[in-house]
């Protein structure tokens, strides 16, 4: 076991290393880096002391370990239009983030999983297809069009929930709405592969030969064995979250660090942006990292493949 | 068997028409404004002017016409960024697969990355330090696309390697490149057919998501993402602005979805899970 977390660790470091060097090099390829971190109408002493942080005058690739170890440090540059530095502002937008995260997982699960149970048990037929065209709708939806149509209808038109901004519980049904729709059709899609394998098992034979009522052998006996490969791709699901939290808190002006990375992008604060994706990309990795443990524990083949 | 989707393939049979013959068939300039039509409504509706069949945006420009010239950047994007990043991900596939050994290591681990770390981050890189434009929305939508083809067509790859043409060919003398490009490659082509029409969705998506965040093509050229986006400001006082665009969308996704399904049952049921 501890040799397996140390290997997973590694490579979370490569990859992270790997991130690190690309928003580097990306940072410095379009000439100056002193333009591209300063706001306008920084003076002549603010690009000494840039120069001097960053190591500018230096070769690149102590530029590089200077710019990796600011970073170790916490030091991830100062914000162009926040005029602070950007760990801190990152940090400060992370809970409104998490804040919907958990609720658009729920959201997500509780129309996924059961539909993909349904879909399974009824393979082939009316029900597996209905359910399917749902999902195929899903994908096909763009979440932002999906975020302002909802917008459209329960505020503008019904006036029954806000259109937007952080407040309170009635601000988060679209917001998670928006977001859980978006992970819906792959949890749908993987429990159903995924209960269709364990329906044909040995074990599930045995427990209608016993005689079990369908409903326990189905919603007892094969999904929870079912939900083991749903639960791996959590780590996928990271990613899709971070992606999909930008688009959808752009949408509903809800400031968590998706909307950050947005504005980041649009007011071209590349410091924001850079330091935006590698704490990201951290994020990212502890989850995988965390999962993969977890993984490993509750299923001790994971370790010796 | 499975019916021909006739519904989806007419779908995209005119948005096609629409990206090809634009400047043709389009009623208006998509960019001239006319800010006395502002926010005219759809045809159908109180106020609506034949003119304007879909209305007017804030600018007052057409969007029937914006929707018929957005519909050539969103496929032609579609095109190149499939077979941009569809064709790294076909050679990385072959390389991996066939190569083994460290080689294949080293790439699936990329893979492997290029899978935890979502495609977006970069794309809104790209677009910040090398700026807007055509190319850069080009290779952010490949850098989203690689990775899954290479897993894909690897695998294929491994099955191939085993068959008997492929050792007569190296007991014949053949070199690897030779065997890779001559004997692997026409034979992964049914597989890569079927993820480039699996993958258009994911293309329109994404191009329309980039734009809609301001890391698409910059305006006023007109793109389907961008007009939601603009739409999103007058939502209160005119729904068609924002809406229509997002139909367009949705129903191109759809339709290429429904004909990438049967034409994968077609040509390659196997790749059923996918």
């Amino acid at each position: 076991m501890g040799r397996f977390i140390v290997r997973r660790l590694l490579q979370g470091v490569v990859l992270l290393v790997l991130v690190t060097a690309i928003v580097f090099v990306l940072g410095r390829m379009t000439g100056s880096p002193v333009d591209l971190m300063l706001p306008e109408d920084a003076t002549a002493e603010d690009r000494e002391r840039l120069i001097r942080t960053l190591n500018l005058d230096g070769p690149v690739h102590t530029q590089f370990l200077t710019f990796v170890g600011n970073a170790l440090h916490g030091d991830f540059g100062t914000s162009i239009r926040m005029r602070q530095p950007t760990l801190d502002v990152f940090m400060s937008r992370l809970p409104n983030t998490l804040a919907i995260i958990p609720w658009a997982l729920l959201f997500a699960m509780s129309v996924g999983i059961p539909l993909g149970v349904v879909a399974a048990i009824n393979r082939g037929r009316f029900l597996d297809r209905a359910s399917g065209t749902v999902a195929v709708l899903g994908i096909a939806t763009p979440s932002f069009w999906l975020g302002i149509v909802l917008i459209f209808i329960f505020a503008v038109e019904l006036r029954w929930l806000p259109s937007g901004r952080m407040g309170g519980p009635e601000h988060y049904i679209l917001p998670v709405i928006t977001l859980g729709t978006f992970l819906t059709a792959g949890f749908m899609r993987l429990t159903r592969s995924s209960m269709l394998d364990v329906m044909e098992s040995e074990y599930v034979k045995l427990a209608r030969i016993k005689g079990l009522s369908e409903t326990v052998v189905i919603w007892k006996h094969c999904l929870r064995n079912a939900l083991i490969p749903v639960l791996t791709l959590w780590g996928v699901f990271v990613g899709n979250l971070i992606t999909g939290a930008i688009v959808t808190e752009t949408v509903f002006a809800w400031p968590g660090v998706g909307r950050l990375t947005y504005e980041a992008v649009i007011y071209r604060d590349f410091p924001l942006l850079q330091a935006v994706i590698i704490l990201k990309a951290v994020l990212i990795l502890s989850v995988n990292l965390v999962v993969d443990i977890l993984y490993a524990y509750v299923d001790p083949r994971i370790r010796y493949s | 068997m499975r019916r021909v989707p006739w519904l989806p393939i007419i779908t995209i049979a005119i948005m096609l028409i629409m990206a090809v013959f634009a400047p043709l068939i389009s009623p208006h300039d998509p960019i001239e404004q006319t800010l006395r039509d502002k926010l005219l409504p759809p045809v159908w509706m109180d106020g609506g002017e034949a003119k304007y069949l879909l209305g007017t945006d804030a600018f007052g420009r057409d969007i029937l016409s914006r929707l018929i010239h957005g519909a050539r950047v969103s496929l032609m994007v579609a095109g190149l960024a499939l077979v941009a990043g569809g064709g790294v991900g076909l050679s990385i596939g072959i390389l991996a697969g066939y190569m083994g050994g460290w080689v294949e290591n080293v790439l699936m681990r990329l893979v492997d990355a290029a899978f935890t770390f979502p495609a977006i981050l970069f794309a809104l890189l790209l677009a910040v330090t090398l700026g807007q434009g055509l190319g850069t929305l080009v290779i952010a939508i490949s850098l989203l696309l690689w990775a899954s083809f290479a897993r894909v067509i690897r695998g294929e790859v491994l099955t191939l390697k085993q068959r008997d043409f492929v050792s007569l060919a190296k007991v014949r003398g053949c070199s690897t490149v030779r065997i890779m490009a001559a004997h692997i490659l026409p034979n992964v082509m049914n597989t890569f057919m079927v993820l480039v029409t699996l993958n258009i969705g994911v293309v329109i998506i994404a191009e329309a998501s980039l734009s809609f965040l301001g890391a698409g093509i910059p305006p006023p050229t007109p793109t389907w993402g961008l007009m939601v986006s603009e739409g999103r400001a007058s939502i209160a006082d005119a729904w068609w602005v924002a809406v229509i665009p997002g139909l367009a969308i949705t129903f191109l996704v759809l339709s290429v979805n429904l004909l990438g399904d049967w034409l994968r049952d077609q040509l390659d049921p196997r790749l059923r899970q996918l």
